[in-house]
């Protein structure tokens, strides 16, 4: 087995008992990196020397017989819309093509002082909007399962790299299902903290209602490990929530004997492939099997979320983005004779064409005369998506479904038809519309490629979905099997 | 003005608080920094930043809100003021819409001996932004401008009044007003030239009688007292021109150009205002219980009008002499420091009101900036009262302790100013002037008692205003 | 509710997006399905439903009035497009 083929959780056992060094496991992914980032073309930016230097240091650390965090000396990579200090952070977008923060994001600081070693920058759609990362303004990234197909998006880069190896771990940012639909695309574990959870200071705003940052794995016990390492309350974002963070991977012992799980009928409509049905109908058997309570349920909003998240979350979206208008950072349209020809040169020529819809759409939702029956009507009917989830968490442990409600598709199939493209965040938009946690792992083939189960908890619940999740993962029997587009 | 129509001005004023640090993060909020040196990720609104509230802004909005009679909130929030412009780093002023942290509030003034009061819509917390310089000053020929962003951040309030002020005389008295209560409160410093205090005003007309609004602009760049009420009445003027010449008022921004002296339309065709505000996500409410605003309320000082009423019953200073005193607090604050230690309240406020103001005025300086100590005044005034110098002398020490800052009593000494009250020095000094000046002599001689002034007049000029006048006029007619 | 390309052109002014002639008809009529789709929201009655601005029930997040460190000026003005005397540069106001 090579190097990086290891889990987390498998790297930290070796680098602590120095069965391995933090130089050979680092050098093992930059080489991995090399070889297959040709094809997946994962990465925006690597950052080679940076993690060398990181892992010599850790090395060294460690030969002097320093106590040493959880994820010292094993190899990451950040999704490009988190601010690393004077490392290109460019959200995919020609706005920001040459942006160095002067910051890095708390995240970004909490790996760091936890020995993480950064290997680069994911690819991404533009400012994390669309959902098969054919929006990056740069290049598509691949799906490792078939070179063909999109990996997903908007973390797109995130889960391809963790799926073809090319980091052990990664962060992506989720705002309607950018770490959950990548997920399933690309069979890794994505999970999206409960809105709170996890500091968003740092993370280059998309939705600020909406967005959190999750990591990316190829096991649940993986995923819980780096949660532990970037949860908890942050005093630059004020939207951190201030309560104590749980020992996750603690959580994940036990079986799930009783546990009472939803099925929230909604999220099987007629629209599903049935395909992708009969692989998560067969998981959720498989949770019976393994003791759980298994009910449907009914979440009668559900079909609203959709056009609601499609209101809330451009409107966000235009005003977050309007900062980049040439003055202070990022590209600036340099004909320009005046300030507002700038501003419109400038912004027209940064952005691409999705999130120039987005806004649109969102400076429209907000406009006098319109905000009342697109964004005001929209913040309401987002509280009765909430109310579906609190009764339904009344009753019920977590709710599972699936991730999308599709395998991933070729690439170039959805780009001229936004309104489809959106579809595929049918049904991982609602957790983020209630702010609860969720998290998309593997469950099973379709036609050679994967099949993501979405399981929903309790706001800051991460425990009780990563429990199901990680009990479902033991033992289901697809695990190890190698993305076939590389190897 | 013509008599057929009247005013109706309200006024919305910006004030910055005296934090110490800038209301969403922790770059300092001194003035006069060198360029983008006050600045961080944050107010710079670098990609990924989030704000976080200075609970000290929240304390001075609810104290402002208090000195001006506001109800306070049980519960606001920010929101978000979406607009393009080089000075605002995220393209959004941080801001409060629907519901402010105060409002309901007013305020009393006084015009030519009438009491009026004014009411206050509210009052609202937010972000300044930063400023623009442009090239060759003028921003219509600027090439182009360059941006400094230490302001950008600075806590403002925007405290907006009821459209009911009917004269620029009356919108100056709010103005005034508002600027000693926030100072008193001490919560701005309302330097109005550093633009820590800065007001745009809504001015309409409408024919007497008539019950609804006249259409109304909306004047900018008004950085001083004079400009405001300058400004306002030329703009009066112009919109009764403009309707005796049946012409409509168009609604619009103007700005009010200090040297013409008039206002200029500032509308640019394609820019309708559409600011699409909405709830501030990366900023949670506020509660504001009755705790936290009774813990604000013990904290408020004396106010303009009650210590205005503590001078007129305490001191016994005229009505008009405690208003012109307290409508400072630094004025009145200097007032009772100078009582402190010397006990003739009118012979104060005499010398504040007159010498004081007037040099004050003169050198374009605010009290907090005025190079004579109350102390230093009282020395002066004592020296008056011991006869060392005469009021005369007073006013020439006290410019001179003004311009340099010297103590009186060295004043008094380095220019040899000490009253001549030794009457043998006086006594050959009036003999020359008897045998120089015979006819007034004659005249006062033969019962022109007015005839003794002149010749008290040629003493003085002789001692160059040292003699000590009563000594003078006992002794002249002794030799008479 | 139909979007006009004349309203397309109002957003994208209020958007400062230079669209070309070509990106507005696109836009008009993707706006308009996009925006048929959200009319679904419509149907709902949410008389009395309280908005929700913010999923978590929390308030009052502040920070006392302490003065840090700023940002050193070189890296304040490090990706500015444009610089002069410290300060950002930008093309004529008007």
């Amino acid at each position: 087995m090579e190097l990086y083929e290891y889990s987390v959780s498998a790297l930290k056992k070796m680098l602590q008992n120095k069965k391995v060094s933090s130089r050979e496991v680092t050098e093992a992914f930059l080489d991995r990196i090399e070889i297959i980032d040709g094809k997946v073309q994962a990465y925006i930016t690597k950052t080679a020397e940076e993690a060398l230097k990181k892992a010599d240091e850790i090395d060294s650390k460690r030969q002097k017989g320093e106590e040493l965090p959880s994820l010292a000396g094993i190899p990451m990579a950040l999704k490009d819309n988190l601010c690393t200090k004077d490392i290109k952070t460019t959200c995919a977008s020609k706005n920001l093509y040459n942006f160095k923060p002067p910051y890095s994001a708390t995240v970004v600081e909490k790996l760091d002082k936890n020995g993480a070693v950064m290997l680069g920058k994911l690819n991404m759609d533009e400012f994390a909007m669309g959902s098969s990362c054919e929006n990056s303004r740069f290049f598509s990234t691949r799906n490792p399962w078939d070179l063909e197909r999109v990996p997903g998006g908007s973390s797109g880069g995130s889960a391809a790299a963790v799926a073809a190896r090319e980091a052990s771990y990664t962060l992506g940012s989720d705002t309607g299902g950018s770490i959950r639909q990548p997920a399933s695309f690309c069979g890794v574990v994505g999970l999206k903290p409960t809105y709170g959870r996890v500091s968003r200071y740092g993370l280059v705003a998309f939705a600020s209602s909406l967005d959190q940052i999750g990591p990316f794995a190829n096991t649940v016990e993986d995923v819980a490990l780096v949660l532990q390492a970037i949860a908890g309350h942050d005093p630059m974002d004020s939207t951190s929530v201030d309560i104590p963070v749980p020992d996750y991977s603690e959580a994940l012992q036990g079986d799930i004997k009783g546990m009472k799980i939803g099925i929230p009928r909604e999220y099987f409509p007629d629209e599903l492939s049935s395909d992708v049905k009969d692989v998560v109908q067969k998981g959720i058997k498989k949770l019976e099997d393994l003791g759980a309570i298994v009910e449907e349920c009914s979440m009668p909003h559900t079909e609203y979320a959709l056009p609601t998240y499609y209101i809330v979350a451009p409107a966000e979206a235009s005003s977050n983005l309007a900062r980049y208008d040439g003055v202070r950072y990022g590209y600036r349209d340099k004909d320009a004779k005046n300030v507002l020809e700038m501003f419109m040169k400038t912004r027209n020529e940064g952005f691409g064409e999705e999130v120039k819809r987005r806004i649109m759409i969102g400076t429209y939702a907000l406009s006098s005369g319109y905000y009342d029956a697109y964004y005001l009507k929209a913040l309401k009917v987002r509280t009765l998506i909430r109310r579906d989830f609190e009764s339904a968490f009344e009753k019920y442990d977590c709710l599972v479904s699936p991730t999308s409600p599709s395998v991933a598709f070729k690439l170039g199939d959805r780009v001229d038809d936004p309104l489809a493209m959106y579809l595929s965040d049918l049904f991982t938009v609602p957790a983020n519309m209630a702010g609860i946690p969720a998290i998309s792992l593997p469950c099973g083939f379709s036609e050679g490629l994967p099949v993501g189960m979405q399981i929903m908890g309790k706001a800051f619940a991460e425990e009780t979905i990563l429990k199901v999740a990680h009990a479902f993962e033991k033992n289901s029997d697809f695990q190890g099997q190698k993305p076939r587009g590389v190897e | 003005m013509n008599q057929k129509y009247e005013t109706v001005i309200g006024l919305e004023v910006h004030s910055e608080l005296k934090t110490n640090s800038k209301i969403f993060c922790d770059c300092t909020t001194e003035f006069g920094g060198e360029p983008n040196t006050h600045t961080c990720p944050v107010c710079l609104g670098l990609p990924g930043v989030l704000p976080v509230l200075n609970k000290k802004v929240v304390d001075y909005a609810i104290k402002a809100g208090l000195a001006l009679n506001c109800e306070i909130a049980s519960f606001c929030k920010f929101d978000r003021k979406n607009y393009f412009y080089p000075d605002l780093p995220k393209a959004y002023q941080i801001s409060q819409y629907d519901l402010p942290i105060c409002k309901n509030g007013k305020l009393e003034i006084e015009v030519d001996g009438k009491k009026k009061t004014i009411g206050i819509t509210r009052i609202h917390m937010e972000e300044d932004a930063g400023k623009l310089i442009h090239q060759g000053d003028k921003i219509a020929e600027a090439e182009s401008s360059l941006v400094d962003y230490n302001r950008a951040g600075v806590p403002l309030i925007e405290i907006v009044s009821e459209p009911d002020m009917r004269s620029p005389e009356e919108a100056r008295a709010y103005m005034e007003m508002l600027k000693a209560i926030l100072q008193y409160i001490d919560v701005s410093d309302c330097k109005m030239q550093e633009g820590s205090l800065r007001c745009d005003a809504n001015v309409s007309v409408r024919p007497i009688g008539t019950k609804e609004f006249g259409t109304k602009t909306e004047i900018k760049n008004l950085n001083s007292f004079k400009a405001l009420q300058k400004a306002l009445e030329y703009e009066i003027e112009r919109q009764i021109e403009v309707l005796e010449d049946g012409g409509k008022i168009v609604q619009e921004t103007r700005s009010w150009d200090e040297s013409k002296g008039i206002t200029v339309s500032l509308r640019t065709k394609e820019e309708a205002h559409d600011y699409r505000y909405f709830p501030e996500p990366d900023l949670v409410p506020l509660k504001i219980d009755e705790e936290w605003i009774e813990k604000i309320r013990k904290t408020l000082p004396e106010l303009p009008n009650e210590r205005k009423k503590r001078l007129v019953e305490e001191f016994g200073l005229p009505e008009y002499d405690a208003g012109v005193i307290t409508s400072s607090k630094a004025l009145a604050d200097f007032f009772d420091k100078c009582l402190e230690g010397y006990d003739k309240p009118k012979i104060v406020s005499n010398w504040i009101m007159g010498e004081l103001s007037r040099l004050l005025n003169a050198n374009d300086l605010e009290v907090e900036d005025c190079p004579i100590e109350p102390q230093d005044l009282v020395e002066l005034l004592k020296l008056m009262d011991k006869g060392t110098i005469s009021g005369k002398i007073a006013k020439e020490v006290f410019e001179e302790m003004f311009a340099t800052g010297k103590k009186a009593g060295r004043v008094v000494k380095e220019k040899g100013l000490e009253q001549i009250s030794d009457a043998s020095e006086l006594e050959s000094i009036i003999e020359q002037v008897i045998a120089e000046n015979p006819k007034p002599v004659e005249d006062y001689r033969n019962g022109k008692e007015k005839a003794l002034g002149a010749l008290v007049g040629q003493v003085m000029k002789a001692t160059r205003g040292k003699a000590n006048p009563q000594l003078v006029n006992k002794i002249l007619k002794e030799k008479l | 509710m139909r979007i006009t390309k004349k309203d397309v052109e109002h957003v994208a002014l209020l958007s400062r997006l230079d669209l070309t002639e070509e990106e507005k008809e696109a836009y008009t009529k993707q706006l308009n399905s996009i925006i048929d789709y959200m009319n679904k929201i419509n149907e709902l009655d949410t008389e009395g439903v309280e908005p929700t601005a913010h999923v978590l029930p929390i308030y009052n997040v502040m920070r006392e009035d302490e003065v840090g460190e700023s940002l050193d000026r070189e890296k304040v003005l490090e990706n500015a497009p444009e610089k002069e005397n410290g300060q950002f540069k930008v093309p004529r106001i008007v």
